[in-house]
């Protein structure tokens, strides 16, 4: 048999798409022919996406995205659908960090990453789930962490988030498998990205010290996962968690 | 142009793949016409985008029959 992983033309927004996991998924959905629309939260940002694209040779862009703000995400998507169509392929990347121990952590780095991380799944997915209805095809992917399953001390707000787009992920999967469209959750472990970079070096040892595989993963090892449940090949698999995690964790 | 309820019968028939003849006015979309509940959202959508409308949460509940799609049209667009 012959693997179909090709995205002819589909069109694929992502969240968090100017560097780590997010810039390596805009980029190998690009590169299976998919148009690509990568998000930033700056202008800057929404640039450095384009000129990235445009030198891999991926047609799409790069825009500027608020995940926080229905109005931000309204006029992104208008503006996405005049001149690309809707995106039938969602891939829900962009997440933040406020780690703290509970006893000393703030109301607002409870609540911003609780928004940034899942409410904003919710907001971006409702957004974009009419046109995938109507197109009976669809590909939501929403990028959680190895921290929603394992816990980390200090992430208590991150963690909640990260699992909480797991059972989103499981209960949309069962609403909308009869319209074609598949939804899933990949749960990346250590990865070498910028979020990482600033961890301890003490840390990051103890952590390597758990990973069986003996190394970090690399954002393009999140990706090509990501490519497969977004193409034809990975059609069958629907409100699934895949863990890639160089077996840090195995679930 | 079509009449609201040739308009709105076509609709129904498209959104949940019934013949036309079958959808009579007193046909409930989900007892006889074999909706369920995410092709009744669908189908409340295919009206607003067809009678370029909003229908709010709390009337679209209301809508059960294809009678009551023609009546709420006709009220709110009449």
């Amino acid at each position: 048999m012959t693997i179909t992983t090709s995205l002819n033309d589909k069109v694929a927004l992502v969240t968090g798409a100017s560097r780590g996991i997010g810039a390596a998924i805009a980029d190998t959905l690009g590169s299976l022919g998919a148009i690509v629309i990568g998000t930033a939260t700056s202008e800057a940002g929404a640039e450095k996406i384009s000129a990235r694209l445009a030198e891999k040779g991926v047609k799409g862009a790069g825009r500027v995205l608020d995940v926080t703000s229905a109005d931000s995400l309204a006029a992104l998507l208008a503006s996405v659908k005049e001149e690309f169509g809707a995106p039938t392929i969602l891939v829900n990347n962009a997440g933040i960090t406020k780690d703290n121990l509970l006893m000393r952590m703030k109301d607002e780095e409870w609540a911003s990453v609780i928004d940034t991380n899942l409410s904003a799944v919710y907001r971006v997915t409702k957004a974009c789930l009419r046109d995938m209805t109507k197109a009976r095809w669809g590909r939501i992917i929403n990028i959680s962490s190895v921290v929603g399953s394992m816990g980390n001390a200090g992430q208590s707000n991150y963690a909640a988030t990260k699992a909480g787009v797991a059972g989103f992920g499981r209960s949309l999967a069962a609403e909308v498998g009869s319209r074609g469209i598949t939804v899933n959750t990949v749960a990346p472990g250590f990865i070498d990205t910028d979020m990482t970079r600033v961890l301890p070096e003490e840390q990051r040892e103890a952590l390597m010290g758990k990973i069986p595989l003996g190394r970090l993963g690399q954002p393009e090892e999140i990706a090509s996962v990501v490519a497969f449940l977004a193409s034809d090949a990975g059609g069958y698999v629907t409100g699934e968690t895949i863990h890639v995690n160089g077996g840090m964790y195995m679930a | 142009m079509s009449s609201i309820e040739e308009r709105v019968k076509k609709i129904v028939a498209e959104q949940l793949g019934v013949k036309e003849e079958d959808v009579k006015p007193e046909a409930s979309f989900v007892e006889d016409l074999g909706a369920d509940s995410l092709d009744t959202v669908e189908l409340v959508m295919a009206l607003e985008e067809e009678f370029e409308t909003e229908i709010p949460d709390e009337e679209a509940e209301k809508i059960t029959t294809v009678q009551l799609a023609i009546d709420y049209i006709k009220e709110n667009l009449g």
